[in-house]
């Protein structure tokens, strides 16, 4: 798997499929047991403590439900980094705060607390904080999960348009195939750990591939089984009658 | 019947070596906390914010327990002294059983409740929300960040609570002693203040209180930072905190206590 300069790719799948895990590789939460992730040419497994943390200084990662800080302000979340890595003084940390805010429509929320904000707009606060220091990767977990249309369509232009306004590359995690055809250049599907399928959307759109079909077009019969294994079901009928 | 008693050792075994895992893991962790003690410490405002949220808001529970431990001190104590006719010493009576003992130990009892479960079930809860996980990914140590600063908040609190907790209750035991039932007040002050040793009562008492705070706080600090992120683990983990914490300074109250006062 290649996540490209400048692109923005999508790690699609059903749930359990590995996508999460992916990004954790990625971020050197979760060491790989086989296989090498290099990010700008360094290899992951192999950083530790301060070089990490470096190269963790270069990443931002939104998580499924944004994770912002309960306990701090909107200004404060996406200040928060800005405070801990950098000695800027706090009128410059107040403009770029403004910046990042303006930038996902959310600048009239500073003084709110996240407990106070919509799911929509936790996300996309949690969204100028992963963008706080201008990384070179972006990762989104999950990002369109639980979001009305309306805002699910503003994350999703917003993904884009971060990613092409900093230069940076995007990664995103999602199941929600039809948003997701819109705005990336390029797209993996995985299952049980493995890529089954790669293209742009129209290669994905247009695949023939049993696998891609059913995810695509949310079809219930295909190679995923509705049903979790269990015993047959004659079994486990007669079971509970011969119990009653 | 000899296999029912193998189950039964082997299932000994395996809880006796969790636990043993468990401490080395939390005793590891401890190690850890100190070691990235130092961004709690030089920017002592993320400690002092702590100790406002452990600290201050535990002071109502402390002041008026303490004030009523106090009181039914100085009811029991009068009781049990003038049946030998030295209720003048009601004064040493309260002060010694509050600086020596129930200072430290009920304020540190109580000090497990409130705070170490909140301590506990914040940082739980900040796993769950992958609040924890987001700093890491910010290249934000968590341990320095979220848990050092509450750990030494924890530990600086306590022997101030457990030195308000005893004189609120000198002062209750004054109010029940002297002003209620009628002991001389010249007699209940001047026997305290002649009897109640610096180094041997009050310093002990709060050298006790020191080891209380590090106790709680390690093990509230420990079960959220350890707890299975859901909201059934962090209940259980809240949970943990308050029954360990209770039995752990208990425990360490006998050890230090051996130590500190050998009748000598």
């Amino acid at each position: 798997m290649t996540i490209p300069r400048g692109k923005v790719v999508a790690i699609m799948g059903i749930s359990g499929g590995g996508k999460t895990t992916t990004l954790r590789l990625i971020g050197g939460q979760v060491r790989a047991s086989s296989g090498t992730v290099l990010v700008d040419g360094q290899d992951v497994a192999g950083l530790q403590g301060k070089a990490l943390y470096d190269l963790r200084r270069r990443m931002g990662m939104l998580f499924q439900f944004g994770a912002l800080f309960t306990d701090m302000s909107v200004y404060d979340n996406v200040a928060f980094q800005m405070r801990e890595h950098t000695d800027l003084p706090a009128d410059l940390i107040h403009d770029l705060v403004m910046m990042k805010l303006h930038a996902v429509g959310l600048r009239g929320v500073a003084d709110l607390m996240p407990s106070e904000l919509s799911g929509g707009m936790a996300r996309r606060v949690a969204l100028a904080r992963a963008v706080a220091l201008d990384p070179m990767l972006i990762m989104y977990d999950e990002p369109f999960a639980g979001l009305d249309p309306i805002s699910l369509s503003i994350i999703g232009e917003l993904i884009r348009a971060l990613n092409d306004a900093l230069g940076a590359s995007s990664i995103i995690v999602t199941h929600d195939v039809q948003e997701s055809l819109k705005i990336v250049d390029y797209i993996y599907i995985v299952s049980g750990g493995r890529i089954v399928a790669e293209g742009t959307a129209d290669d994905i759109r247009q695949s023939t591939a049993e696998y891609v079909h059913q995810f695509v077009w949310g079809e219930a019969d295909g190679p995923v089984a509705f049903h979790y294994p269990a015993s047959p079901y004659r079994d486990e009928i007669h079971a509970v009658a011969g119990h009653a | 019947m000899l296999e029912g008693l193998a189950n039964g050792l082997r299932w000994l075994g395996k809880r006796v070596n969790d636990r043993v895992w468990r401490l080395g893991f939390a005793s590891r962790f401890l190690l850890m906390t100190l070691v990235y003690s130092g961004t709690a410490l030089r920017r002592f405002f993320l400690t002092i914010r702590e100790i406002y949220f452990t600290g201050v808001l535990s002071l109502i529970i402390i002041l008026v327990s303490g004030l009523f431990v106090g009181m039914v001190l100085g009811l029991q104590g009068y009781d049990t002294l003038q049946r030998y006719g030295s209720s003048e010493a009601l004064g040493v009576l309260v002060a010694l059983s509050l600086v020596r003992e129930l200072g430290p130990v009920v304020a540190a009892l109580l000090f497990a409740s409130r705070a170490g479960s909140a301590i506990t079930a914040e940082i739980g809860l900040m796993k769950a929300t992958e609040q924890l996980s987001a700093m890491e990914m910010m290249a934000v140590n968590p341990i320095a960040r979220v848990v050092a600063p509450r750990f030494w908040a924890g530990v600086i609190s306590m022997p101030l609570l457990a030195g308000l907790f005893s004189a609120m209750g000198v002062l209750g035991g004054y109010l029940v002693g002297v002003r209620l039932i009628g002991v001389d007040e010249g007699s209940f002050w001047s026997q305290m203040q002649a009897s109640v040793d610096f180094s041997e009562d009050i310093l002990n008492g709060v050298i006790k209180s020191f080891v209380f705070g590090i106790i709680v706080s390690w093990i509230a600090v420990f079960e959220g930072y350890d707890a299975e992120p859901t909201a059934e683990g962090v209940s259980g983990a809240t949970t943990r905190t308050v029954v360990t914490s209770s039995l752990a300074i208990l425990a360490a109250d006998f050890i230090l206590t051996a130590f500190m006062f050998r009748g000598t």
